[in-house]
C-alpha cells in the first residue's frame, strides 16, 4: 500500500482556511497552531480526514487559565487539543484562546468521540462551555459543586492542624472536629 | 443534571429523577420496562471506586453509564501551588500501581521545558524501573482479573511475585509503592549494591512463573468461555475513543509509544510489540501476558547496558539538579545551589510542552505550562484509565451483567489514574 506523502499541517491549514489561523508557534519541536475558536470542529475535521495529515487520534484536551494575566486580545483561557497521527507518527497542538466573560467553544465530539469526557472535565474543572456537547455535566466534582476548582482564582483549600493553642478556634468553625 | 438518586420522603420524587436521565438511558427505562441498577462505587469488581449505572433488560445491559470522580484528589491543582521538584511526590498518587511511569512522564515534561539532558546511566536505570513497574502493574491486573472471573489461586501467585518487585522498589527508593524515585534530571540516588543481584535472581525464575499463570488460564475452558468474544472493540472504535496501551493493541492497532516515539533510549532495545486480533477480553489478556515476557527481555538487555552506560545517575546541571551531598562540606557553590534548589526551586520558561509515554495501561501524557517562575501555571495529566472508562458504555453494550465484570477487569482501570 502506498502511503501518501506527509503534508506540513501549518501550510495545509493556511492554504485551506487562511482566515481561521491566527498564529503558529514552535517550541522544542512542538508545533502549536492557534486558531479561531468558532472554526474549531471544521479545522479538526480537515486535519483528521485529509490525505497526508490524518490526525486520527485525540490524545488530550488541556485547558489553561492565564489569570491574572491575559493573552492576545485579553483572552483569559486557552484550550489545547493534542492530536496525533498514527500514520505519520507526529503530534500537533491546536490551541484556541477564550475570553473570560464567554468561554464557549463548539464541541469536538463529532470529530473525536474521545473528546466527550475530556470536554466534560474541562467544563467541570475550568468552566469552559462546549456548545453542542451531548452530555455536558460535571464529571469529577459533585454535581452540586459551586465554581470551577482548576481556575487560578479559585483558592486551594487546606486543613488547619489542631494544636493545644487553637483547639477552641477549630471547634468553633468545625463543630464535628471535637474528638 | 443529577444521576444520584437521593432518598427522600416524597414518594413521587423517583419518577422525577428518572426523568432527569432522559437522553442518557433508553426510553424503555422511563416507562419501567427495563431496570435501572446501581453498581458500585463499593463493588469489589469495580477495582476501586467506580460507579456504574446500568440499564438492564433481564440480564442484558442496554445502557452502561460510568460515573467517576469518587477518588478525585485535586493533584493537578495541588502541583500548581508547589515548586516543580515537590510535584514529583504527588504524581506517585495518580496511578498508584505505576508510580514510576507517572514520575517519568512528569520529569520528562520538566526536562523538555528546561532543555535538560539526562545521562545515559540514569536513562538505563529508568528503563529498568519502568519495565519493573509494568510487571508490577500487570501482575496486579492479572491477579484481580482472574479473581473476578473466579480463579482464586492466580491472585495469590501473582501477588507473591509482585511482593518481590515491591521489595526491589524499597531497596531503590525506600518506599514500596509511592516511590518518587525518578526525579527531574535523573534519579533520586544511584542503585544500591544489593539491587542488581536481587533483580537477576528475580529474572531467573520469573519467566517460568508467567508460564505457570498461563497454564492456569490460557487453555482453561471456563476462562475461555468467559473471555472470548466478550467486550469486542473494533480498531476504529478503539482509536476514536482514545484507547491506548494493551487495550488498543488487543484490537490489533500497532501503536506502542516505546516504538513509535522512543524515549529513554527505548530504540536501542530489542523487543516485540504483541498484538491481538479480535479485540476481546481474551486478546487483551494475551497481549498483557506477552508484554510481561517482553519486559523481562528489556530488563535483561538493560542490565547488560548498565555496566557500560556513561554518566552519573543524574544530570550535572546544578541549576536544576542538587549537588552531591559530599560536596556540601567543601564547596560554597554547592551550598548555594543546594539552598536555592530546596527553598526557591528552579524556574522554567512561560511555554508549554506535552510528553506522552507508554505506561502499563496506555499513554500517560503530561502537559506542562510554565510561568517563567518556580511554579507551573498548569499541569495536566492525560491518563489512560479515564479514556478507557469513558468507552466502557460502548464496549459493554449488549453483554450480560457478569460480562461487565470481565470487561472492567480486562481494560485494567485504576481509579486514582482516572480521577487524579
Amino acid at each position: 500500500m502506498q502511503i501518501p506523502a506527509a503534508l506540513n499541517p501549518v501550510d495545509a491549514l493556511k492554504g485551506k482556511m487562511p482566515e481561521a489561523v491566527i498564529d503558529v508557534k514552535t517550541f522544542r519541536d512542538e508545533t502549536t497552531i492557534i486558531v479561531e475558536p468558532a472554526r474549531l470542529p471544521e479545522i479538526l475535521h480537515y486535519l483528521r480526514d485529509t490525505r497526508g495529515l490524518v490526525y486520527n487520534y485525540l490524545s488530550d484536551i488541556s485547558p489553561v487559565d492565564y489569570y491574572p494575566e491575559t493573552r492576545y486580545d485579553g483572552q483569559r483561557f486557552a484550550v489545547s487539543y493534542h492530536i496525533y497521527s498514527l500514520l505519520y507518527n507526529r503530534r500537533l497542538r491546536i490551541k484556541i484562546y477564550l475570553f473570560e466573560d464567554d468561554p464557549t467553544v463548539p464541541t469536538a465530539t463529532e470529530v473525536y468521540p474521545a473528546a466527550n469526557w475530556l470536554e466534560r472535565e474541562a467544563y467541570d474543572m475550568m468552566g469552559i462551555v462546549f456548545s453542542g456537547h451531548p452530555d455536558l455535566r460535571r464529571i469529577l466534582m459533585p454535581e452540586d459543586w459551586q465554581g470551577h476548582p482548576q481556575r487560578r482564582d479559585y483558592p486551594l483549600g487546606y486543613e488547619t492542624p489542631m494544636f493545644s493553642f487553637n483547639v477552641e478556634e477549630i471547634a468553633r468553625h468545625k463543630p464535628f472536629a471535637k474528638e | 443534571m443529577s444521576m444520584m438518586t437521593r432518598p427522600t420522603d416524597d414518594a413521587t420524587s423517583w419518577e422525577g429523577q428518572v426523568e432527569e436521565l432522559r437522553g442518557l438511558v433508553s426510553d424503555r427505562a422511563l416507562t419501567g420496562e427495563t431496570i435501572l441498577l446501581n453498581m458500585g462505587p463499593h463493588h469489589p469488581s469495580t477495582h476501586g471506586v467506580l460507579r456504574v449505572l446500568l440499564e438492564l433488560d433481564g440480564e442484558e445491559i442496554v445502557t452502561c453509564l460510568p460515573d467517576v470522580g469518587y477518588l478525585h484528589t485535586g493533584i493537578e491543582k495541588n502541583i500548581e501551588s508547589k515548586t516543580y521538584e515537590k510535584g514529583v511526590t504527588l504524581t506517585d498518587r495518580i496511578d498508584y500501581l505505576a508510580p514510576m511511569s507517572n514520575n517519568t512522564a512528569f520529569s520528562m515534561a520538566i526536562e523538555k521545558l528546561a532543555g535538560l539532558e539526562v545521562p545515559e546511566r540514569a536513562q538505563v536505570i529508568r528503563v529498568i524501573c519502568l519495565e519493573l513497574t509494568r510487571l508490577n502493574s500487570h501482575l496486579v491486573w492479572l491477579g484481580t482479573h482472574a479473581l473476578d472471573l473466579g480463579a482464586m489461586s492466580v491472585f495469590l501467585y501473582a501477588f507473591r511475585e509482585r511482593e518481590v518487585i515491591l521489595d526491589m522498589f524499597e531497596m531503590l527508593s525506600g518506599q514500596r509503592m509511592m516511590t518518587s524515585y525518578i526525579r527531574p534530571g535523573g534519579l533520586w540516588r544511584d542503585i544500591v549494591p544489593e539491587f542488581l543481584p536481587a533483580l537477576e535472581n528475580f529474572l531467573s525464575y520469573f519467566p517460568r512463573k508467567v508460564d505457570d499463570y498461563e497454564g492456569l488460564l490460557t487453555n482453561n475452558p471456563i476462562f475461555i468461555d468467559r473471555t472470548q468474544g466478550i467486550g469486542v472493540v473494533e480498531p476504529e472504535d478503539a482509536l476514536a475513543w482514545g484507547m491506548s496501551g494493551p487495550c488498543l493493541r488487543g484490537s490489533g492497532v500497532n501503536w506502542d509509544i516505546r516504538k513509535a516515539m522512543p524515549y529513554m533510549g527505548y530504540e536501542q532495545y530489542d523487543f516485540d510489540v504483541p498484538l491481538g486480533e479480535h479485540g476481546d477480553v481474551y486478546d487483551r489478556y494475551m497481549v498483557r501476558m506477552e508484554e510481561m515476557r517482553q519486559s523481562v527481555r528489556i530488563i535483561q538487555q538493560a542490565i547488560k547496558k548498565l555496566e557500560k552506560a556513561p554518566g552519573g545517575f543524574r544530570a550535572d546541571n546544578r541549576k536544576f539538579v542538587p549537588p552531591p551531598r559530599a560536596e556540601l562540606g567543601r564547596s560554597m557553590e554547592a551550598v548555594i545551589h543546594h539552598f536555592k534548589l530546596w527553598t526557591e526551586g528552579f524556574s522554567l520558561p512561560d511555554e508549554e510542552v506535552y510528553v506522552g509515554i507508554e505506561s502499563p495501561r496506555g499513554e500517560i501524557g503530561c502537559y506542562l505550562h510554565g510561568t517563567g517562575g518556580n511554579k507551573p501555571r498548569r499541569v495536566r495529566f492525560k491518563t489512560p484509565s479515564f479514556m478507557h472508562i469513558s468507552s466502557l458504555g460502548l464496549v459493554s453494550q449488549g453483554h450480560m451483567i457478569a460480562d461487565l465484570v470481565a470487561i472492567i477487569g480486562s481494560v485494567d482501570i485504576v481509579l486514582g489514574d482516572s480521577d487524579r
